[in-house]
């Protein structure tokens, strides 16, 4: 089989598959896909033969992967992605007219390329800079606070061959050598790492802290570390004092007979909830749930063993 | 405009933030200058239990949303298992409003690998990742430079200061998919899959990543626990409120005078947000406003004085989320806002349920409708259903959040969306927007 890449990102390949375990190199096709992007400026079906091939998977596996992420693209891109945010935030404050004039201006759509091949248009979903919006960023790094006529100023300048310098972020470079990044490989430039400091929204509250001389107080690095049995011994005698501290136990619940609430403890222990149950998301109290077996399995103390003494002090 | 007065001044916390001053604090010279790598020193001293237990008495949850306690999720992890154990740092930063964690590793990156480290450390992980979202290309630049300098150091690499702890960082850069911000999804995709949550459980903690013990920990999480390990949970526990500790990153966007990020104690109130923020901008007057980002609930100006900790926004009908305060004035329409977000929620839905997948999808399409001028009262009903059909019958937490600004902008402003059906108010789309395109 031959492909069209290079010995150089043969080698890069190899040097990404390193980075995992051995029986686990699947987890560089994320990586994978970035490097043959770098090359071709998209994935193309070369691209995917490529990455099945260094990996042993097949091409609809690797296809299946490419397709479902946003980045990957699937036809040829200019050397400048220009993607503007037209989430709500932005939005609101200017990012739809950005883009539409950014559309009418370069007669492309989104994910259209220009016919110079210089720049590919799309609008992107929040970029997690709202502080600065509306921004637009010009192969992921950021111009922040843009209006229709900056944003202008940037594509038509990218256009005539210049690179403008993005607010934050370091000096641009071209979509496939951005790839490169993507791919996990150090930003080699002169400089790059150095370039964009903060912007006056990421130090906004330090800057008001700093004006008026507030710090938290308190703070002393050698503070030292308890031993989890000094832990322990401190967070018993803590619950016996705030017991006797208690005139009398205040019960909460209406008229839910001690021996009752023993008895349903009794009947949740006895009959755990069935294997196929619903997943609750994120929610907090089904992961404690769940994962208390594991734990009294390796004997450490959480959740349900602090809730089961409780019960014991309250007997 | 007046200048903040000093009881919500006083307010201000800067720990995790503070290095951000410093320009240089991302090269490994200047933050170890600046107390950095000293929580390590300190912490390969002590036994990881010792560690975890500290965690645990610092009250430190979650900054990724849900608010789990993280020594509590530490203490999941199997020991003495004989399985490998990983560390997966969270850095997918995507939800709508959100930008915490992409200054923080781009400024402070070492603070990031620094607390990796003493995590690993501490659940006995030899491999640690950080799932960095793709298009943060600055931040990861700044965290693989952290990283490669770590290394050089020893502080990272075979037998860490003579600790005869060896760990290996990789930072694994996304590539477009908020979805893996979901923790089941992003060790899908960091196994080189498609991000697609998973069925749980098994948890994370027993089988997460190549089916092994793992944590997953959000930036803020783990930028927070050197600080701790060097101050102490006692001190941690003087910022914050007696179950939210410790200081959090609020992210303030929208129609205030100086957006940007606040570093607060926890259970600070919008309206001392706005204060320090200079005010509403002028001419705006507060009408709408998340308080973690487009995934919880819509809150008013009647919640100005919610505590913003996680129990204090629950009990007003919302979530704290990501503290992503996105400030919406009555120049924005709640409907038209609420369709932007749902068109994200529609072009990130992973596909893998169906109620998120076609929910979503539908719904668009009715706000389209709406919006113009082609909405009927009964599109609010089917909204209203859509959402209880989608809300607790997805697969993951996507599809819930999903349904947040519906069923919350339909209590608050009902009547914006009958103005726009009953053509009180201009159609915000015109015909051609309702064909396709998107």
């Amino acid at each position: 089989m031959t492909t069209t890449f290079t010995e150089e990102t043969r080698a890069r390949a190899r040097e990404i598959i390193a980075r995992y375990p051995a029986d686990r190199s699947r987890s560089a096709l994320l990586p994978l896909l970035h490097l043959v992007q770098s090359e071709e400026g998209y994935v193309s079906p070369a691209g995917v033969e490529f990455c099945a091939e260094v990996l042993g998977l097949n091409k609809a596996q690797v296809g299946a992967v490419a397709t479902f992420y946003t980045m990957y693209k699937r036809r040829p891109t200019g050397d400048y992605l220009v993607s503007v945010c037209t989430n709500t935030m932005c939005n609101v404050l200017g990012g739809q007219g950005v883009y539409d004039t950014l559309a009418e201006h370069l007669g492309v759509g989104h994910d259209e390329t220009t016919a110079d091949g210089k720049i590919t248009l799309e609008h992107a979903e929040c970029l997690a800079a709202c502080d600065y919006g509306p921004v637009m960023t010009v192969n992921y790094d950021f111009f922040d606070g843009v209006d229709p006529q900056t944003a202008l100023g940037v594509v038509d300048e990218l256009r005539a061959g210049g690179r403008p310098m993005p607010t934050r972020g370091a000096r641009l470079c071209t979509l496939k050598e951005m790839a490169v990044q993507l791919a996990g490989f150090a930003d080699e430039r002169e400089g790059a790492v150095a370039d964009g400091g903060p912007g006056e929204p990421t130090l906004r509250g330090l800057r008001l802290a700093e004006q008026h001389g507030i710090s938290v107080p308190g703070f002393d690095p050698n503070t030292p570390i308890r031993s989890k049995a000094e832990a322990d011994r401190a967070a018993a005698e803590a619950k016996a004092k705030a017991e006797a501290a208690k005139p009398a136990p205040v019960d909460t619940t209406p008229p839910a007979p001690r021996d009752a609430r023993a008895a349903q403890a009794a009947g949740v222990a006895a009959n755990p909830p069935a294997g196929d149950r619903k997943p609750a998301g994120d929610e907090a109290g089904a992961q404690q749930r769940n994962l208390s077996e594991a734990e009294a399995g390796a004997g450490a103390t959480g959740a349900g063993s602090a809730v089961a003494s409780e019960t014991g002090v309250q007997k | 405009m007046t200048a903040p007065r000093s009881e919500t001044l006083a307010k201000l916390t800067p720990v995790l933030t503070k290095r951000w001053l410093s320009p240089d604090a991302w090269r490994i010279g200047t933050y170890e200058k600046l107390d950095g790598y000293a929580a390590l020193r300190k912490a390969v001293k002590a036994h990881p239990d010792d560690l975890i237990q500290l965690i645990k008495d610092s009250g430190l949850r979650g900054r990724g949303g849900a608010g789990f306690p993280t020594g509590l999720k530490w203490g999941f992890i199997p020991q003495g298992d004989g399985r490998p154990h990983y560390l997966v740092v969270n850095a997918d930063e995507g939800e709508p409003g959100t930008c915490k964690d992409l200054p923080l590793m781009t400024h402070d990156p070492h603070s990031l690998v620094e607390g990796v480290i003493i995590a690993s450390y501490a659940i006995r992980a030899n491999r640690a990742y950080i799932y960095i979202r793709g298009e943060a290309v600055h931040a990861a630049r700044r965290l693989r430079n952290a990283v490669r300098e770590a290394y050089a150091k020893g502080y990272l690499g075979k037998n860490i200061l003579g600790s005869r702890f060896d760990l290996d960082l990789v930072v694994h850069s996304g590539a477009g998919a908020y979805i893996c911000g979901e923790e089941t999804a992003l060790l899908d995709s960091l196994e080189g899959f498609r991000g697609q949550p998973r069925l749980r459980p098994p948890f994370p903690a027993t089988h997460g990543l190549y089916a092994s013990p793992t944590v997953v920990n959000n930036v803020g999480t783990i930028a927070s626990v050197p600080y701790i390990v060097l101050g102490g949970a006692e001190w941690w526990k003087t910022m914050g409120t007696e179950k939210s500790s410790g200081p959090m990153i609020y992210s303030l966007s929208g129609r205030i005078a100086h957006p940007g990020q606040y570093e607060c104690s926890m259970g600070i109130t919008l309206r001392e947000l706005i204060e320090l923020a200079g005010g509403m901008q002028p001419g705006h007057n507060l009408r709408f406003w998340t308080p973690g980002g487009s995934s919880t609930p819509l809150l008013t100006a009647e919640h100005l004085d919610v505590p913003l900790d996680f129990e204090g926004v629950a009990a007003a009908g919302s979530i704290l989320g990501t503290t992503a305060t996105q400030i919406f004035s009555d120049q924005d329409c709640p409907v038209y806002a609420t369709y932007r977000w749902l068109e994200f929620y529609h072009h990130e839905s992973c596909g893998k349920c169906t109620p998120c997948r076609e929910g979503n999808y539908w719904m668009v399409r009715v706000y389209r409708r709406i919006l113009a001028g082609q909405g009927t009262h009964e599109d609010l009903d089917t909204l209203l259903d859509t959402c209880d059909n989608i809300l607790g019958r997805s697969f993951c937490g996507l599809g819930d959040g999903a349904t947040s600004s519906v069923t919350s902008s339909l209590r608050y402003f009902k009547q914006d969306y009958l103005d726009y059906i009953e053509g009180r108010t201009a159609p915000r789309l015109s015909d051609k927007q309702l064909v396709g395109a998107h």
